[in-house]
């Protein structure tokens, strides 16, 4: 852009004095930049946009609850709502008996896993569902390097499994009366059959009160799956294992070899016989056609205060977000019509933060002037509710960016299913009291009942609302649109410094030559321009090799999780200690010789080519990481763009001695010290944790999180952000 | 004129009662020369707490060479119909709900024939030359439209239809088959189909038809078959056979309580024609031949009754089922039967079925007939169901591609009826498969792999017999048949083929894109196993349509589900979008294009000489607006605008307008 500029510059500058009548606007705003341009120096442009254009980007990032839009249900056919709900007091008193008939088989003392899989199994066929079984066996969270952006696999890790490890998924299907089985709606309730907690048997009981209207009613469309999820690998694996076998299941083999190892494991199907119905139990795997949405139903162990509430949970792998429309009919149902709090994840320590309310007042009181000026404009919203909104934001910005999914409703986004998890938090007295109870289970109990309505009525999939967006609040959102702005603006400067780097470099040389060539006299004039033009090339290659060893780096916790028994801490000392060997092992072997060439003839421009080729990499590495996952490039472009523009070699700044330089040089020695990436998770983990339990060993257990999840932003950080910042250390440290 | 028919109308009369008995004699012949029509009831428990509903009605019209062209019983439009596009043999069926293979049996004559997959499926063969088979098949899909206010009419198109070689019927060549998988079925399809009933549904049978209560059920089927022999050799032709039949399964209503969970007996519901149809039969449709009430018991429930009488044997005289109603120990009919039949099975060890018989001609206006059962014992039994279960489902994830799979599971059934067959030497279940696939679900017929038992087969080790036809873009769909033969003892098959999800034209896709895309469903067909039943009767049976339909040795036929496949759907607001941009783009460039063209240099100097002295003035100016436009208020010029710059402006919009055009014309029609 900006070389595209300058040369234009220089076409037209001998064009000014021949004094146009009026000239159009854009040779205006060209005659503008060029007359300021000659007013500072190039640079002193460039460096003055850029920081504009950051300032401007984090600004905007700070004005997006602001800016956030109140939510609307775009789907015409969802009509939430538009129906008196029919779930009534019975089907709360058949739940009732559900949970009683578990919590006393519970008490038994020989009480087995099997004995509440049966009993569940059995309500459900006795409402005429089909029930099935599905044994599963939990994934070990296994580092796949090529793992990251294929499709859920099929191939199963079967080797050492044992037979005590596997867990059953109880499945209940209500086929549509007059459907036609094209679709499915499902439920999913996580539930430990091992040990049963209260909650979980509540969350049960919701499920199953809604489970045994939906095969009376006559308006049914879609299937209705009931997953009760064995939860005692995780709630996450259970569903993902039952989502696995329903989209690739495997056909050779494996299931006779299970049979035949775990002979005790297939008792439950024996249970079948038991029934006086003698409906078979299916043993196989029941499907039912194509799933529109899928909500996980959780009731929460603690209580809230004042009133029941419920908290919504969204984020699926690599910031992947179900459709809004779905947030929007769970968000009117629960506010309109059964009088839930809808709450979103907040980040709590922001909400004390005395800047951010300044901020905030200072938004308010635009807000008020901007009414003034003009009683249309709708701008600026209360300081507690800007407060309430950026917590929200950063909070949906930090799970979108870790790319892990905040609950078992993350297993559906893998195969394009909307889905969210909504937990329930039960007033604290309710569940004492019964009639309270019947209360709270007949206002969730509606609640899902409205959504799965709401769902039913869709003709075609959720697609009219929008899949990219961070919330605010539940009922407010910013798009893409918005905020793509803010991270624009952010990431702007890059490629303008780079170029202006590149094109101050050249011409310094050049004009270096010109003015004394001694220092080149030596060599022969032919080799040594073409050396000249080629000079990017050698930044390329250290830039190249040094994101080389990001990748190897981040594939060395692949070979380190192999080596038995390790901490955490030394797992990561490990890690660290490889890494600067592989680093230096790379140094010695490939980049020696041309730093050689170089070091022979230390040139002035060398650090800013390697600046601007630096600069260039993190602006592509950003661009693309900000398709994958916004919020992960929208985090690391903050710790990143201040980082790389300001790195400037300290032997020159040191040198100049005045104030601006000696500024510089103690800001980038702190961002350079905070940009590591271990010390950045730490400090801002102690920043809102407290510094008390910090220790080095979490950064292990959090990257390891992440490539467990095949988080993107671990790729990120290992082949985009720690190359760049060992780039930046090294601009610091260059020797010119 | 009104006074000479006035005249007339005693004379008209006249003559039709000299007529009347000879025609009244004609029919009492029965003969096949003679048009006849009969009506048809079958009433059968479902083991699930349901009910099937089974309406039959067959009109005959004898050949045209001897009847003539002229109808008083055959409605005219179907006559018509087959006289036109030369009809052989045809099925249309319009179906709501999915039939319960598992629950409802898969093993009968009335699952075998009247379970249909979800929408309209028609299948028709012609008797035309080969290469009109296509035209014909067009016209009728048509007039079918037409007929039945169907939108049946979407089949003519290439794509949606498939000439089947053998896969579904032995008729090569003059066979086409398509199915419209998202057909909505209510009334509107039913009333034209009871109107080619002679009493329609004012009397007789299909006065039972009550909407809301049909359908409210859990399945229904409106069928129509037509099979005709006019335009075979004269003596060989029975004219037309016309076969209606409408199938519901519906649910008694029963109070809650009855229907309480825990309960360890659950006594069936009791249900009556009124609590089923709101209705009773208020006595026969004066023009049908033959009007009959069934009642058919499964082979299971009667085994099951069997044992309960023979556990009540010791306080009970020892009376069959089917021979006693009053003393049957399971359940009660409120009007007795006038006749019972049995299934004649010397082979199988199997209990017969049982069929009640009750003739509606006894019944009238003052004595109607409503048939009950009320359950005295709880009865748990199960449907026969076919040898192997089959389900079909998509595999994979995403827009790309994906592979579909058609799994076959044996049921207790096969085992048991493999066995026997296991002595006479090796034996091998045989299963037909028939799928069509829409061109845009693009399957590769070299990835089919067969799992038999969870083990990966050679191919051709376990297909016998396959063809394939691949389908050609925006042409034809693919169509793949297919004759596998497993060994008997299996418990599980699966087949797998893959496909790559295609990209359609823009305006190709339907206004619900986003709902994804239909796979019909597929059929299986097990040729081995035959769904006959044979009953015990004198001459009666070619009276009775229905038994004579039970006695058919036809196939057992299964249909899997239909397929939902999500593809990838354009941004349909795109278009728009880009027409936007590019009008813009147009109008900028051609906009400072005539700009420069039109400006003279000198009147340009002169204009701005003039414009400075003035210059304090527009920089005020400039203000005032930006400070009216903040304040949302309209901006008033002090001076009126020049003329020639609205004329100029208006030139650039009719520009604008015709390079928007030319732009949509590119984007839509090049």
């Amino acid at each position: 852009m900006v070389a595209e500029k300058e040369s234009e510059s220089e076409s037209e500058t001998p064009l000014i004095p021949r004094a146009r009548p009026k000239p159009r606007p854009i040779v205006q705003l060209g005659i503008f930049l060029i007359s300021h341009s000659l007013l500072f120096s190039k640079h002193r442009l460039v460096s003055f946009c850029s920081v504009v254009f950051s300032t401007a980007g984090v600004l905007a990032l700070l004005l997006l609850p602001v800016l956030a839009k109140n939510t609307y249900i775009s789907e015409n056919a969802l009509m939430p709502g538009s129906v008196a709900p029919m779930l009534s007091n019975q089907e709360v008193a058949e739940a009732n008996r559900l949970v009683k008939d578990l919590t006393s088989l519970n008490s038994k003392p020989l009480a087995s896993a099997i004995g509440s899989q049966r009993l569940i199994s059995q309500y459900m066929s006795n409402l005429g569902a089909e029930v099935s079984h599905h044994k599963f066996h939990p994934q070990l969270n296994q580092f796949h390097p090529l793992h990251f952006f294929s499709s859920p696999d099929s191939g199963r890790v079967e080797q050492n499994i044992s037979c005590a490890l596997h867990g059953v998924n109880t499945v209940g299907i209500i086929r549509a009366p007059r459907g036609d089985g094209k679709e499915a709606i499902v439920l999913v309730t996580p539930f430990n059959s091992v040990k049963l907690n209260q909650n979980e048997a509540l969350s049960l009981a919701i499920a199953y009160s809604v489970f045994s209207l939906l095969t009376r009613v006559p308006w049914l469309a879609k299937d209705v799956i009931w997953l009760v999820a064995d939860s005692q690998f995780g709630e996450y694996s259970g569903v993902a294992a039952w989502l696995r076998d329903y989209h690739t299941p495997v056909f050779s083999g494996l299931g006779t070899l299970d049979a035949e190892m775990c002979p005790e494991s297939n008792n439950i199907y024996g249970l079948n016989e038991n029934l006086s119905t003698k409906r078979t139990i299916y043993d196989g795997f029941k499907r039912a056609g194509t799933m529109a949405a899928a909500l996980v139903i959780k009731v929460a162990d603690r209580s809230e205060q004042y009133e029941d509430s419920l908290s919504i949970y969204a984020e699926a792998s690599n910031g992947q977000m179900p459709n809004l429309d779905l947030i929007n009919i769970v968000n009117y149902l629960a506010v309109h019509r059964q009088g839930l709090r809808v709450k979103v994840e907040k980040f709590w320590p922001l909400l004390g933060l005395k800047w951010l309310k300044t901020l905030g007042e200072i938004f308010e009181s635009l807000g008020h002037l901007a009414r003034s000026v003009n009683p249309q404009w709708k701008f600026g919203i209360p300081a507690a509710d800007y407060i309430e909104g950026s917590a929200t934001l950063a909070s949906s910005l930090y799970y979108q960016a870790l790319g892990v999914p905040t609950g078992p409703h993350g297993a559906f986004r893998d195969y394009q299913v909307d889905a969210i998890t909504l937990e329930i938090f039960p007033k604290v007295s309710s569940l004492d009291n019964k009639v309270r109870k019947n209360d709270f289970l007949l206002r969730s109990g509606r609640l899902i009942e409205g959504v799965i309505r709401s769902v039913n009525n869709l003709l075609e999939k959720f697609h009219q609302s929008f899949f990219l967006y961070l919330l605010t609040s539940p009922g407010k959102f910013v798009s893409v649109g918005v905020y793509m702005i803010a991270f624009a603006l952010l990431v702007a400067p890059l490629p303008m410094v780079a170029a202006s780097l590149y094109v101050d470099a050249s011409n310094s040389d050049y004009s270096l030559k010109i003015d004394k060539p001694a220092p080149f006299a030596n060599a022969s004039d032919e080799p040594c321009i073409t050396l000249k033009s080629w000079k990017w090339l050698f930044a390329a290659k250290k830039v190249f090799f040094v994101h080389l060893w990001g990748s190897v780096v981040s594939l060395l916790p692949y070979f380190i999780c192999q080596i038995p028994s390790c901490t955490p801490t030394t797992s990561f000392i490990i890690w660290v200690f490889l890494s600067i060997l592989s680093l230096v092992v790379m140094y010695i072997v490939l980049a020696s010789p041309s730093s050689h060439a170089n070091e022979s003839q230390p040139q002035r421009g060398e650090w800013a080519i390697l600046k601007s080729v630096t600069l260039s990499a993190a602006f592509i590495g950003l661009c693309l990481m900000s398709v994958i996952n916004f919020a992960s490039a929208e985090i690391g472009g903050l710790l990143m763009v201040p980082m790389c523009l300001m790195a400037h070699p300290l032997k020159l700044d040191v040198k100049a001695r005045s104030i601006r330089t000696v500024s510089r040089v103690v800001y980038n020695l702190v961002l350079g010290f905070i940009g590591f990436p271990p010390i950045a998770f730490i400090v801002l983990k102690g920043a809102f944790e407290g510094f008390s339990g910090v220790n080095v060993g979490d950064f292990w257990s959090w990257v390891e999180s992440l490539w467990a999840w095949n988080s993107a932003t671990y790729l990120y950080i290992g082949m985009v952000y720690l190359p760049c910042w060992v780039l930046c250390i090294h601009i610091l440290f260059h020797r010119c | 004129m009104a006074l000479p028919l006035l005249l007339l109308r005693p004379i008209l009369l006249l003559s039709f009662l000299l007529f009347a008995p000879i025609i009244n004699f004609k029919a009492a012949l029965g003969s096949v020369t003679e048009e006849d029509f009969s009506e048809e009831l079958l009433l059968r428990p479902l083991p699930d707490r349901k009910v099937l509903a089974h309406f039959h009605f067959r009109s005959r019209a004898p050949h045209t060479s001897s009847n003539g062209r002229h109808h008083h019983l055959f409605p005219k439009a179907i006559s018509q119909l087959v006289q036109k596009f030369h009809v052989k043999e045809m099925e249309l069926s319009f179906t709501q709900g999915r039939w319960n293979y598992d629950r409802w049996g898969g093993f009968d004559p009335i699952s075998s024939n009247n379970a249909k997959p979800p929408g309209v499926e028609l299948w028709a063969v012609f008797d035309v030359p080969l290469e009109h088979v296509d035209d014909s098949w067009k016209n009728l899909t048509h007039a079918l439209s037409g007929l039945f206010c169907a939108s049946v009419n979407f089949l003519e198109s290439s794509t949606t239809y498939s000439a089947p070689e053998w896969g579904y019927r032995p008729a090569p060549g003059s066979l086409r088959y398509g199915t419209l998988p998202r057909e909505a079925v209510c009334t509107e399809n039913l009333t034209p189909w009871l109107k080619l009933l002679p009493c329609r549904d004012k009397a007789g049978l299909s006065a039972l038809m009550d909407r809301p209560s049909i359908y409210k059920g859990f399945y229904h089927s409106q069928r129509l078959r037509l099979t005709s022999s006019e335009f075979e050799s004269e003596e060989g032709g029975s004219g037309i056979v016309l076969q209606q039949t409408l199938t519901v399964v519906v649910q008694p209503d029963s109070e809650r309580n009855v229907m309480s969970y825990s309960h360890e007996t659950k006594l069936q519901p009791s249900w009556s024609l009124t609590s089923i149809f709101g209705r009773m039969v208020t006595g026969r449709c004066v023009l049908a031949k033959s009007s009959t009430v069934y009642l058919q018991l499964d082979r299971g429930l009667v085994g099951q009754l069997d044992y309960l009488q023979k556990e009540n044997e010791l306080s009970n005289a020892d009376k069959s089922v089917y021979e006693g109603f009053s003393s049957n120990p399971g359940f009660e009919l409120s009007v007795k039967p006038d006749r019972v039949l049995k299934e004649l099975n010397g082979f199988e060890k199997k209990t017969p079925s049982v069929v009640y018989e009750f003739y509606i001609e006894k019944y009238s206006e003052s004595r109607p007939f409503d048939l009950g059962l009320t359950w005295k014992l709880p009865v748990v039994w199960s449907c026969q169901k076919a040898p192997l279960h089959a389900s079909r489902f998509l595999m994979g994830s995403g827009n790309e591609r994906g592979a579909i799979a058609i799994s076959l599971r044996s049921t207790e059934v096969s085992d048991e009826l493999l066995h026997t067959d296991m002595s006479e030497g090796r034996c091998k279940l045989e299963v037909k498969v028939f799928q069509v696939v829409p061109w845009y679900i693009k399957v590769y017929f070299h990835t089919v792999r067969v799992y038999v038992n969870e083990q990966p087969q050679e191919v051709s080790d376990v297909v016998e017999k396959m063809r394939v036809s691949p389908s050609v873009d925006k042409v034809s769909p693919g169509v793949m048949e297919m004759v596998l033969k497993f060994p008997c003892g299996m418990k599980s098959a699966a087949i797998t083929l893959e496909f790559d999800k295609g990209f359609l034209h823009i305006d190709e896709y339907p206004p619900d894109a986003n709902q994804g895309f239909d796979i019909p469903a597929a059929i299986i067909c097990f040729p081995n196993f035959h769904t006959s039943m044979q009953f015990f009767t004198d001459k009666s049976v070619d009276r009775s349509s229905i038994l004579s339909k039970f006695q058919e040795n036809n196939a057992v036929l299964a249909y899997t589900e239909v397929l939902l496949v999500p593809l990838t759907t354009p941004d349909f607001s795109m278009p728009y979008n880009v027409i936007t941009i590019t009008c813009t783009v147009c109008a900028l460039y051609f906009g400072s294009l005539l700009n420069v063209l039109r400006k003279r240099v000198g009147e340009e100097e002169r204009s701005a000489k003039s414009k400075a002295t003035k210059e304090t003035g527009r920089l005020r100016q400039l203000l005032s607006r930006v400070s009216a436009k903040l304040r949302g208020r309209p901006f008033e010029l002090p001076q009126p605008p020049s003329n020639s710059s609205s004329f100029i402006s208006s030139k650039l919009i009719l520009f604008i307008l015709v390079a928007g055009i030319a732009v949509f014309w590119q984007v839509y029609f090049g």
